[in-house]
């Protein structure tokens, strides 16, 4: 490994010690907030925060809430969020937020303490093997058992993060580490000989992929969350303009291409609009942006093949192409750079698609379209869910940072939320980690302090992380928490009704708490919503309140189900449909 | 089909977990892993052998490649290549079945390496083929203990893996 010769900060002859280079790294990182819970295995760490004031410490009520915090933070922005915990059960907790961020691809930093090196093995109080247990659920993890190489570790940890595929990365360090002193010099760059994620795409297969476009009778656009991470939107939506091709999003791309835009068709997948899984299915060349095939997007892949096409696949993670579908044309690489390339090249080249095909095709999609499969009674006694989420956004001109938890109600905001902008949308699509969307809302509204944040979740995934409410009211974290209380694990209740005979298993939440009297325990104001003609007002006074947290307890229809619906190992093409249509 | 991945890493304590965990949590079948220091003491060099279908195999590298201690990693089965384990084996020999033992080791190349009354401990190096070959003319019932190191290989001619 070569360091940089000139050193991003000056070389400061004293020693300090391996906390303080900690903090003075997170400096170097330009770090804005660290999120974390402490503990015997840190103390020397949050002494030295104690000491300073760049960064902002954001303590938190679980550690599962801090890496979702930083989460949330991470996905707003796009740069790492930074978690801190202590050892033993303070990294066990935060393992659900770190799988969560990994299955997202999202880039963080968790630093980790440990016991002092010398107890490492000896069953320690509160040791445990955190390399050995994250490992699976990290982009990389790092023990550091020497204070000399903790700078470059931090560093190599946000650049691994950052760059590439994002992820997560873990950085343990002992106790004695963060009391051994060492001279502090934050390095740039870092050789890494076994790291070395792909930027640029071969040029021969840009061509060849352009080739296929504009060859293309029924083509079809597919974006996933790697466009959004890779800030790739403007030019997906650049391309998707120029050739005139319908594009939809997944549950992870939302945003990437504008929901209002006449080309979009919609979400696909599981839940995603009768017109973009037909269209998905019917295609015959198909340009997939950042995504995965994965099996809540094209269902059952041998139906998937029943029907031939041709598939591009941009990516910048070799193993994402054809890992579940094989695909005629891979280009590997940053989505961006891979699609700034493909529109300099379509801008030179005069071949055009043929729009009398074209036209043909759009016909056939604007028939599948005719179909209204979002349809839902909107002349219902009760509250709709879907209507809650059509209203706010009615009321926030569609421009809120909407977090979700998971369940019916995730569904339905990214059904009818309508996204328009990337990082906007904020869902734990890979592990679908229920608890996810209040913390995730505490990171993205220190990101954006005067954005409207709202937490879309339900009864049931709220209360896995409901001690949050405390950490919002000790930072003034205005958010809008909407809970879509249908009494029932909602999601789980569709399914024991669809395919368990009405069996409703252990789906029933009984027991709620006064959701109202809870928020105003925490210091926040509560609402209880019973009639549809109450929603929009109470919307409004909610996204009024611009200086408090806002709990929402919407008392929804318990029987409404989330259309369309690929049953699991089915056909994208073979949706259940509303019987509303 | 039988595959025989090269690999070469970082020297670190953690490296070997991150590739057998990778194996175990995707679902990859291992045949054998060895591993050891290369000339370059920073790097070891691994060898795997696996089975699966070309996608799976095409998956495997990929998925390794993407693991941050490993250098590089190559398919040896894409060109001519050389492979060899070493196998240490206790076998019954006493009485008539002596001789036929010590006959069977030559043919092989194999070499007595340990004897006592009842017994010999061969020592033989070859693909793995030729040690299952071995063991299959010897007799199974005939062998009280075996000991392999799993196959390693190179590329043939002036070919190598560099960094
Ligand atoms: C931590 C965790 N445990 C279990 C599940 C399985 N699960 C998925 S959706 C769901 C029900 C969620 O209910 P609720 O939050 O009330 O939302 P609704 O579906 O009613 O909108 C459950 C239990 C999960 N996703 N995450």
């Amino acid at each position: 490994m070569k360091l940089s010769d000139a050193p991003h900060t000056q070389n400061t002859a004293a020693e300090i010690s391996g906390a303080e280079i900690v903090i003075r790294s997170l400096h170097e990182e330009g770090v804005e907030f660290v999120f974390g819970y402490p503990g015997g295995a840190v103390l020397n760490i949050y002494d030295e925060i104690f000491k300073q004031d760049k960064f902002k410490h954001v303590l938190v009520r679980h550690e599962q809430g801090a890496l979702h915090a930083a989460d949330g933070y991470a996905r707003a922005t796009g740069r790492a969020g930074v978690a801190l915990v202590t050892s033993g059960p303070g990294v066990t907790n935060a393992v659900t937020g770190i799988a969560t961020a990994y299955m997202d691809s999202i880039p963080m930093v968790v630093i980790t303490g440990q016991v002092p090196t010398h107890a490492i093995g000896q069953d320690a109080f509160q040791e445990c093997d955190t390399v050995g247990i994250t490992r699976p659920c990290v982009k990389h993890n790092f023990l550091v058992k020497d204070v000399a190489d903790l700078a470059t570790t931090i560093r190599k940890a946000f650049i691994v993060a950052q760059t590439g595929r994002p992820g997560p990365v873990v950085v343990d360090i002992p106790k004695d580490v963060t009391q051994a002193k060492h001279v502090f010099a934050y390095p740039k760059d870092v050789e890494m000989r076994s790291y070395r994620p792909a930027v640029k795409g071969h040029a021969g297969q840009i061509k060849k992929a352009l080739g296929m476009l504009v060859e293309a009778k029924r083509p079809m656009v597919y974006v996933g969350g790697g466009a959004v991470l890779g800030n790739a939107s403007a030019q997906v939506t650049e391309l998707v303009r120029m050739l005139g091709f319908p594009c939809t999003n997944t549950l992870m791309g939302l945003g990437a291409y504008p929901s209002s835009d006449k080309q979009f068709v919609g979400m696909l997948g599981m839940h995603g609009t009768y017109e973009a899984n037909m269209a998905m299915q019917n295609c015959d060349v198909l340009l997939a942006i950042g995504a995965r095939f994965d099996d809540r997007v094209i269902g059952n892949p041998e139906h998937f093949y029943q029907s031939g096409r041709r598939i591009v696949h941009i990516d910048v993670d070799p193993s994402s192409i054809s890992k579940r579908v094989k695909v005629d044309v891979p280009i590997v690489g940053d989505v961006k750079e891979v699609l700034t390339e493909l529109l300099a090249l379509l801008g030179e080249e005069k071949a055009r698609p043929d729009p009398a095909g074209l036209k043909v095709w759009w016909k056939q999609i604007d028939e599948w379209r005719a179909k209204d499969c979002l349809k839902y009674n909107r002349k219902s006694e009760l509250i709709k869910p879907q209507y809650v989420i059509e209203t706010l956004h009615k009321i926030t001109g569609g421009d809120a940072f909407v977090t979700s938890d998971v369940g019916q109600h995730q569904m339905w905001a990214a059904q009818f939320y309508g996204f328009d902008k990337p990082r906007r949308w904020i869902n734990s699509g890979g592990l679908g980690t229920m608890g996810f969307g209040l913390p995730a809302a505490m990171g993205v509204q220190l990101a954006h302090p005067d954005a409207t944040v709202a937490c879309i979740t339900g009864e049931a995934s709220i209360q896995m992380c409901i001690q949050e409410l405390s950490t919002c009211k000790q930072y003034h974290m205005p958010i809008k928490v909407v809970n879509l209380n249908n009494r029932y694990m909602g999601m789980v209740r569709q399914w024991q009704e669809f395919f368990y005979g009405n069996r409703y298993a252990e789906s029933y939440m009984d027991a709620l708490p006064d959701f109202v009297k809870l928020a105003e325990a925490y210091g926040h104001v509560g609402m209880r919503i019973e009639k549809p003609a109450d929603v929009e007002g109470a919307l409004r006074e909610a996204v009024k309140l611009k200086e408090r947290l806002v709990f929402l307890d919407f008392i929804t229809d318990q029987t409404e189900n989330v259309f369309p619906m690929v049953p699991g190992g089915k056909g994208i093409s073979e949706m259940i449909l509303s019987e509303e249509l | 089909m039988r595959h025989i991945l090269s690999l070469l890493l970082e020297n670190e304590s953690g490296a070997l977990s991150r590739v057998s965990g990778l194996f175990s949590a995707r679902g990859y079948n291992i045949e054998s892993l060895t591993v050891a220091p290369t000339e370059d003491p920073t790097m070891s060099r691994m060898t795997i052998v696996t089975t699966g279908s070309d996608d799976v195999v095409e998956q495997i590298t990929k998925q390794l490649n993407k693991l941050v201690d490993v250098v590089k990693v190559v398919d040896l089965n894409e060109g001519k290549h050389l492979e060899r384990e070493l196998m240490l084996v206790k076998v019954r020999a006493a009485g008539k079945d002596r001789e036929e033992v010590k006959r069977t080791a030559d043919i092989f190349r194999a070499r007595i390496i340990d004897v006592t009354e009842k017994s010999y401990t061969v020592e033989l190096t070859g693909t793995s083929d030729k040690l299952d070959a071995f063991l299959d003319a010897i007799g199974r019932t005939m062998v009280l203990e075996t000991a392999r190191t799993g196959a390693c290989g190179l590329g043939r001619g002036e070919w190598i893996m560099k960094v």
